[in-house]
This record gives C-alpha cells, structure tokens and sequence, in this order.
C-alpha cells in the first residue's frame, strides 16, 4: 500500500515548490503526476516572474497596487498583500536554488516590463523563464530524493469522514489502478485551457484538478474570469509572451497605427491584458484588423537584441510561421491564456475540505481577480506552493491517515470497467472540440447573455453525450484514449461552471465584458461568484456569491 | 496538402519485445501542418489506440522526440512540407537508445538516472547572507545554451556511442553536467570534473561524431559542451586517464610524425604501466597482423612534416600568451 505523510497533485511549479518546502519539513513527501515533471505546463511560461525587491528601491505595496488594479478590485486584498510581501523572498529563493536569471552590470538581477504595472519588476530568463524555473525545482526535488509517481494519473480523491485522505490513480504505462494514502494532499494540477479552442495551453491543462476538488465539494470561484491573451498565434494559439511588448515591441493595425495610443494612452501596448484584448478585438471588429489578426512588431528592436532577449520568441515565429521577427511583424490576436478562477482557498491554500490544499494555477485565492498581471501567475505559484506546504504540515500534526480500505479503489475500477464495455458510440475528440469551439464563441473577449446562454446549451449538449463516449482502445499499457475520456468528463465540468458563473455576473469586470451591460457595478457586483458541485440543481450547479476582502485600496475607476 | 505517413506500432500486450508493425496513413493536412498535427488526427480521428506523447505543441516541454526518417526530431515543430515532398512517404518510429513502451513511446528511465548521476544541482559551499549571489552577467548567458536543454531524449536516440556502449553517460546528462561546472555559484567545479574525468562513460567516452549537435533542437550543442570539460579536465590536472593520455599521444605523434600514430596511440592510451589493459592490446594488436591491419610500427613521417610541427609550435606558444 502506498502512503505518505503529503501527497501533492501535479508537479509544475506550485506542486514541486510545495514538494521542496514539504521535505525541508522533514514530511514524507510524494508528487504525482500526469506527464513527467520537467513537461509539466510550468515550463511554458516565458516573460517572466514579478517581484518588488524592497532592497532596491521598489515597494511591495506599488505592486500589490497594481496587482489589485489589474484585477479590477476583484482580487482578495489580504491575499495580495501576502503575495506581494513575500515575492521578494520567493525569488531571491529560486536565484539560490540555481535559477540563472538575467542580471545588470552589477551582476544583481535584472528586470524587464512587463503589462499593468509601470515599474519593470519582473524578473527573467531570457523568453524561458518558466522552464528554466521549473527544471531548477526538479533539480531541487532530486537532491532531496523526492517520490515521485511519475505518469500517474489522478482520477478520484478519497473522501473519509468528510476529510481528504488520498487519491486513487492510474498508473499509465501499466494501466493498473492504486490507491494512495495521505494525511493531507495539495492540489497542484495547473489549469484548464483546453476548456477553449484555440488556447495557449497545453494539451494536458484539461482542468482535472478544479473538477476532482469540485466534485469533493470545493466551490469553484470566479470561473467566469477567463483570460485572453493578446499576442496567439493563429490557428494553433501558440502565445508569443508580454515580453515582447515589455521590451518595446508595438502593436499595429491594418493602417500601420499604434491603436494602443489611443485606448491606453499612458501604458500604451502594456495596458493589462484584458484591456489589450478589447481593444484589438474592437479593431479586428471594425474593419482594421487583417484576416482577423493584428500585428505583433519588433523590428525596431534590431536582430541581435531579439535573439538576445526574446530567443524562444524568435524560434517559434520562425518554426511555427516562418516568419522572422526582425524583418517582419507578426499576425496576432487574442487568445485563451489562463484561467483566474479556480479552487476556493484561504490564505494558506486550505479550501473547505479539511486536508485537501490547493496551489497554482488550479487554486483561487484570489490574487488574479477579473484579470491577471502577466509574470503573477508563477510569483501566485511558489509563493502559495510554499504557504500550503506548511500549513498542510500543521495540519497534519493533529490527524491520523485514511482507513486503508479498497472501497474507493473498487469503486473506481468499476466505472472504469464500465466506461471500457461501453460499444463503439460517441468519440471523446469530437465531444471535446465541439465543446471547446463553442466555449470560445461564448465566452469570449466580448460576451452577452445570448452568447453565453449558447455557450450553455453547448455544456448541455456535450453532458448528454457523455455517457456514450466509448474507448476505441481497449488495452492497458499508455492507454491515452482512456485518459482522454477521463479528462473530457473533468473539461465537461470546468465548462459547466464557467458558463453559470458568467451567466450570474451581471456587469463587466476586468476579462468578464458584457456589451449588453458594459459596466462595473461595484454596488451588487464586488463579490465573487461560487459554483458549487449540486446535483439537486439544474444542470449540476448552485452559484453563490461572497464578499470580496478590501484592506486599504478603495475600489476607483480603472484607467490606464 | 495530401501526406502519408508510415508509423511504427509496437504492443506490448500483443508482440514480442523487438517486434513491430508498420502502419500507412494517408491524409490531407493544412500546409503548415507539423508531424505532430497529423499524429494527432490519426490519433483523434482514425486510430484511437496509437500511443504517443506529446503536450506544449511549441518545442519547450520535450515530451515529443521521434524519429522521422531516421533522425531523431521533436515533432511539434517539424513541419511535414519540411520532411516530405509530393508523393513520398514520412516514416516515424519512436526514438533510439531508449526502450519502447508501446508505438511511439519510449522509457525514459536510463535518461533521467544518468542526469541524476551527475549531481544536478547547485551546490554552494554557502549562501550569500542577503539577496542573491552577485556574479557576472556574461557567466550566467553562457549558462543559457545548456539551460535551454529540454531533457526530450534526442541526443540519446541519436548518439553513436550510446548505441554501443550503455554505460556512457551521454550527452544530455553532460551537458547538464556543464551547467553546473561552468556556474559560478557552484563550489564542486573541481571535484565534478575529477568525477566525470575518471568515472566510465565520462567525457572521454565521446567519440565527437557530432550527431548530437546535429539533431538537438534546442541547439545546446552537448559535443562542445563535453569538449569545454576535456580541457578544463585537464586544466584542472586531471591527467591520469586513458583519454588525456589519448589526446596527449594524439597530438605528439602528429606534431612529431605528421600523421597518427595508431599503435603507440593505443599503448599509450592505456599507459604504459597499465599491465592487463596492455595484455588486450597485445591480443588486438596480433590478430590486426594476422588481418593484415596492423600500422606500421615506425610510422612513415607526413611529406610536409615540418610545416605541421610550425603549427603546432604556434598554436602552443598562443596559448602560453
Ligand atoms: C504559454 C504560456 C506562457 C506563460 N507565461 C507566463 C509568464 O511569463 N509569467 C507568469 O507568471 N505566468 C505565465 N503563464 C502562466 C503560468 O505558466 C501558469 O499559470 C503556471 O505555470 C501554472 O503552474 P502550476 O504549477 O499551477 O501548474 P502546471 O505547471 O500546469 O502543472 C500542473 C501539474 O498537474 C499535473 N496534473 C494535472 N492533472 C493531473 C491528474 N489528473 N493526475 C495527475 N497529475 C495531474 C500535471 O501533470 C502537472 O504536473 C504562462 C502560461 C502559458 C500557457
Ligand atoms: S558527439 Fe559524442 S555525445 Fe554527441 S552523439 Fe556523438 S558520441 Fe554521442
Ligand atoms: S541536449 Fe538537446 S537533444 Fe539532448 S535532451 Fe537536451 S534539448 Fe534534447
Ligand atoms: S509537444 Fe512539447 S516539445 Fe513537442
């Protein structure tokens, strides 16, 4: 039987940060994950990762500002302040670990710009931030010999006594099924991009980790809060990062205009991404984008500086369109990027299920808000990752482990079994790009009550298909067909929740923009929206709402 | 555009280990499709039992090295237009130098114990008391090359020595051995390169056929990598090995003869105090005659010696400046 004292789901940044910070404890430590760790979506990330360095002259509090700013006043204020505060250390801590950042003159860390914000904060590795991170936390996690289940893949969690006491998985190149005790476990399984089509994502952020929390009866908050990034490619939605605007790249429209001039006049091109998006949406709209595209231009910052700075920006607009950035712009537009909703937590990423802990991008805690900061999300990963991680460890001082008993496990088996009997029917890739499509009609950069009750008969439509999905494949070993199954019942449920929270949001706020009601209500709307798991309801949903926490910052008007 | 493509298939459940079955798909792609693209459709729309890995589709997490006709590649950032002409035929097969899990799947086991063999990560005799450590910009860009390494495999899959010889750590692990000895963070430099020196299948293993720089698609080019360690080895005085010793006779006999040496190559290689290795030679070196293959035992000097033995001259008296 396997067990341990902290089970950690998913080994992107906030998993393996957690992980480190768990066995520094001296906790038995396990990590389990879907893909190995190194190919976990953390590695994605490129611009960057914000931190105020109170000892060179910047404040925390000007980031935790602009944090709060960002999220049109929709972030938790508390929780912003911790992030902000502790940023600092966070960082300093990964250039300890090994993380090679870009450095000044002086041989100290140096920084880029990066949106909403007009300090340069963000600190960086080249365009490979994220993967140069997260291979340095791997680094980490083999030093302290952390276990890890590696292409394991979690399909339930174990609920005893209303307590989270493990997980039960898919050992995928075997195909057996285990359970795992723990007397805690931290959900870090990343996002849910491939919710939508196109999107930035990888295949594999197909939103497990909101759906099993959701399912244990965590609420999902502010799943409306869908983020479009403004600079996708086309077709696939591969993403060319903020940096590049960080750096002075423009944007432009068919008549070589600098349109960001005009609806950002202070913050130009860095305006906060959502506002970026409106705008080129509202080009595209009226007739000055080109084949639904703006441009991307960085020519003015000359070859070398671009293969210096922006090297993996350069390579994907080369391989991927076989375009160079430094003699041509490049057709962008906006795209799914993130999602700021998610798994409701505390401060110290407890959700409402005692011993289940969420960090990442699948937690809500909420520092995002209606829209994220680009270079926050990796910050919001290790300065959570951590935090869990030790409060998790308190936790589990005043609790004993799960029964041990193979309930769960047969249980699972059983509806595995069944899901494989089933006769040739429905394909899990028609249902999920369907779905997907229809997502991003819905709830897209401009969305109103007609779109999203369409994106809501799409939901309905792919739940009644479900049941006739059936696996083609009906081996055991790298079954992948089974687990796309699997992930489409969790992407079913995350697109579920999303289309009834926007429904329940009845104003615009940050990425939530309604042209039938285009502004901020802060009288009846600076609340969060709460989508709770109730099969008595229509559809499987009970939306809530709860106060938004407001420490110093009165909400204003957003301008930038 | 219309593509076929020839898959190799290989079920553990239903074949024997070093089986495989070839399968043809034929399909109609969008131009700037990638290899990825078209596994993806076979996978989705015509064959759902087709096991491959695969999950950024933008070349950073190396989840998807392959071989496509014959080369190791990752493929979601191989364009078929790239690999293919009107009317032939793309062949993938699953990495080299590495086991086959099912079809395109391969382990990653061994690739990940010799990255653990090298001690990968930071090891500072001690920390800056505030902030971060304060080195030099350039000496952390240089890091970059071997940073930009996304562990997917390829070099493995291709590595001529690796195909020979298992117990050769391999170019990826030492290159991410490199990181860490190049760093100046790091307080081990000294005793990695005594490690990686003595220890089999260290860098004297590699037989420098390039193939690995070749095929990385992150250009982090492990050969140079591996190279820059020899002569820090050395720098460092390590001399005690059978590659330094190599490299030493390597370039006596061409600086003094103009040409190689392969005999006194060999024994010196070994040293010459190195009795049960010199044994070895010896057995080699008598069926070599029998064969008819055995060098010469003075070799015969090189017609323009004198010039060759100029350069070298120079080339020393440059690096001593
Ligand atoms: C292209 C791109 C660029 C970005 N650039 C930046 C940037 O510059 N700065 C920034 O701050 N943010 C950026 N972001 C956002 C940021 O990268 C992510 O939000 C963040 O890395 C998420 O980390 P995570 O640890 O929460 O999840 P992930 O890194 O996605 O990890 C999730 C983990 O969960 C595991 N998992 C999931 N489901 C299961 C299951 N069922 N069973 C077992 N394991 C499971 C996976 O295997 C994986 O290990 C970017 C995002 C994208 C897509
Ligand atoms: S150059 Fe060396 S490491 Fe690279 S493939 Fe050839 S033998 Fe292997
Ligand atoms: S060195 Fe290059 S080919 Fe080898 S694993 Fe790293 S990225 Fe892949
Ligand atoms: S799918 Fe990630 S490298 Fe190819």
């Amino acid at each position: 039987m396997y067990k341990h004292d902290v089970l950690i789901i998913g080994a992107g940044l906030a998993g393996l940060r957690a992980a480190v910070e768990a066995t520094r404890l001296g906790l038995d430590v396990a990590v389990i994950s879907k893909v190995h760790p190194v190919r976990s979506h953390s590695n994605a990330a490129q611009g960057g990762i914000n931190a105020p360095l109170t000892d060179r002259g910047d404040d925390w509090e000007g980031h935790a500002l602009d944090t709060i700013k960002g999220s049109d006043y929709l972030a938790d204020q508390d929780a912003v302040e911790i992030m902000s505060s502790e940023a600092g250390d966070a960082v300093i801590e990964l250039e300890r670990m090994g993380v090679i950042f870009s450095r000044g003159e002086d041989g100290r860390l140096g920084t880029r710009r990066f949106g909403g914000q007009l300090v340069a904060r963000t600190f960086f590795v080249g365009a490979i931030t994220g993967s140069a991170i997260l291979h340095v936390l791997y680094e980490q996690a083999l030093k302290h010999g952390l276990n890890v289940y590696e292409e394991w893949f979690v399909t339930d969690l174990i609920i005893e006594d209303g307590r989270c006491v493990g997980v039960v998985a898919l050992d995928i190149k075997t195909g057996t099924l285990h359970s795992i005790w723990a007397k805690t476990v931290i959900m870090a399984a990343g996002g849910a991009g491939r919710v939508f089509e196109p999107s930035t994502n990888a295949i594999i952020c197909t939103g497990d980790g909101l759906a099993l929390a959701w399912r244990a009866g965590v609420p999902m908050m502010d799943m409306e809060m869908v983020q479009y990034h403004p600079t996708t490619l086309a077709r696939t939605g591969i993403l060319l990062s903020e940096a590049a605007r960080g750096e002075g790249a423009h944007l432009l429209n068919s008549e070589g205009d600098r349109f960001m001039l005009k609806y950002a006049p202070q913050y130009e091109e860095l305006a906060s991404r959502d506002v970026v998006s409106r705008s080129e949406q509202t080009e595209i709209n009226e007739g000055r984008g080109i084949d639904g595209n703006v441009l991307l231009d960085l020519r003015h910052l000359g070859r070398e500086f671009i293969e210096d700075r922006l090297g993996y920006l350069q390579e994907v607009a080369v391989e991927f369109l076989g375009i160079d950035l430094a003699e041509q712009p490049v057709p962008v537009r906006p795209g799914v990027h993130y999602i700021m909703g998610g798994i409701k937590t505390d401060v110290d990423g407890a959700t409402v299920v005692p011993g289940l802990y969420a960090a990442g991008e699948c937690a809500n805690v909420s520092v995002h808000g209606a829209n994220r900061l680009g270079a926050n999300s990796l910050l919001d990963t290790v300065v959570f990752g951590r935090r869990s991680a030790v409060h998790a460890a308190e936790y589990i001082k005043s609790v004993d482990a799960g029964s041990g008993s193979d309930e769960h496990l047969n249980a699972t088996k059983a509806r595995i079994q069944s899901l494989m009997d089933r006769e040739p029917n429905e394909n899990w890739a028609a249902v999920r790009n369907y779905m997907a499509n229809e997502m991003t009609k819905g709830i897209g950069v401009f969305r109103d009550q007609a779109s999203m009750e369409g994106a809501k008969a799409a939901i309905r439509n792919v739940n009644e298909r479900m049941p006739n999905i059936a696996i083609q494949n009906k081996g055991k070993v790298f079954n992948t067909d089974l687990i796309f199954s699997l992930e489409m019942e969790f992407m079913a449920d995350v697109g579920n929740a999303i289309v009834h929270s926007a429904l329940t949001r009845k104003e615009s706020r940050g990425a939530h923009f309604r042209t039938d009601i285009t502004e901020r209500d802060d009288e009846n709307w600076l609340k969060h929206t709460l989508a709770y798991h109730d099969p008595d309801n229509e559809d499987g949903v009970r939306v809530e709402t709860s106060p938004v926490t407001i420490t110093k910052w009165e909400p204003v008007k957003r301008v930038y | 555009m219309n593509s076929k493509l020839k898959v190799s298939r290989f079920d553990p459940e239903t074949m024997g280990s070093g089986q495989r079955r070839w399968d043809e798909f034929e399909m109609d792609l969008h131009p700037s499709a990638t290899v990825l693209d078209a596994l993806i459709q076979i996978r989705e729309e015509v064959d759902g039992t087709l096991a491959l890995r695969c999950a950024c589709r933008a070349s950073i997490c190396g989840s998807c090295g392959m071989r496509v006709n014959g080369e190791a590649k990752l493929v979601c950032k191989t364009r078929i237009a790239d690999v293919t002409e009107e009317g032939t035929t793309i062949v993938i097969e699953p990495m080299g130098n590495h086991g086959i899990i099912k079809d395109l799947v391969v382990s990653l086991d061994p690739f990940f114990d010799k990255v653990r063999q090298v001690d990968p990560y930071l090891q500072p005799d001690e920390e800056p008391e505030q902030g971060e450590f304060v080195v030099n910009n350039d000496s952390m860009e240089n890091l970059l090359t071997a940073m930009n390494c996304i562990m997917c495999g390829a070099c493995v899959s291709d590595c001529t020595v690796l195909e020979v010889d298992e117990a050769f750590i391999g170019p990826a692990a030492l290159a991410k051995a490199w990181r860490f000895v190049e760093d100046p963070r790091d307080d081990q430099r000294d005793e990695r390169l005594k490690e990686l020196n003595e220890v089999e299948g260290g860098i004297w293993d590699c037989t420098r056929c390039f193939k690995c720089v070749e095929v990385c698609p992150k250009d982090v080019a492990p050969m140079d990598r591996i190279m820059e360690m020899r002569d820090m080895a050395i720098e460092a005085g390590n001399r005690n090995t059978s590659g330094y010793r190599h490299t030493e006779s390597f370039s006596k006999s061409v600086k003094k003869h103009g040409r190689l040496d392969e005999a006194r190559l060999a024994v010196e290689s070994a040293g010459y105090t190195n009795i049960p290795r010199l044994i070895d030679l010896a057995e080699i070196g008598v069926k070599s005659v029998l064969k008819g293959k055995m060098p010469p035992i003075v070799p015969h000097k090189a017609d323009e010696n004198e010039k060759i033995t100029r350069i070298f001259e120079r080339v020393e008296s440059e690096r001593n400046t």
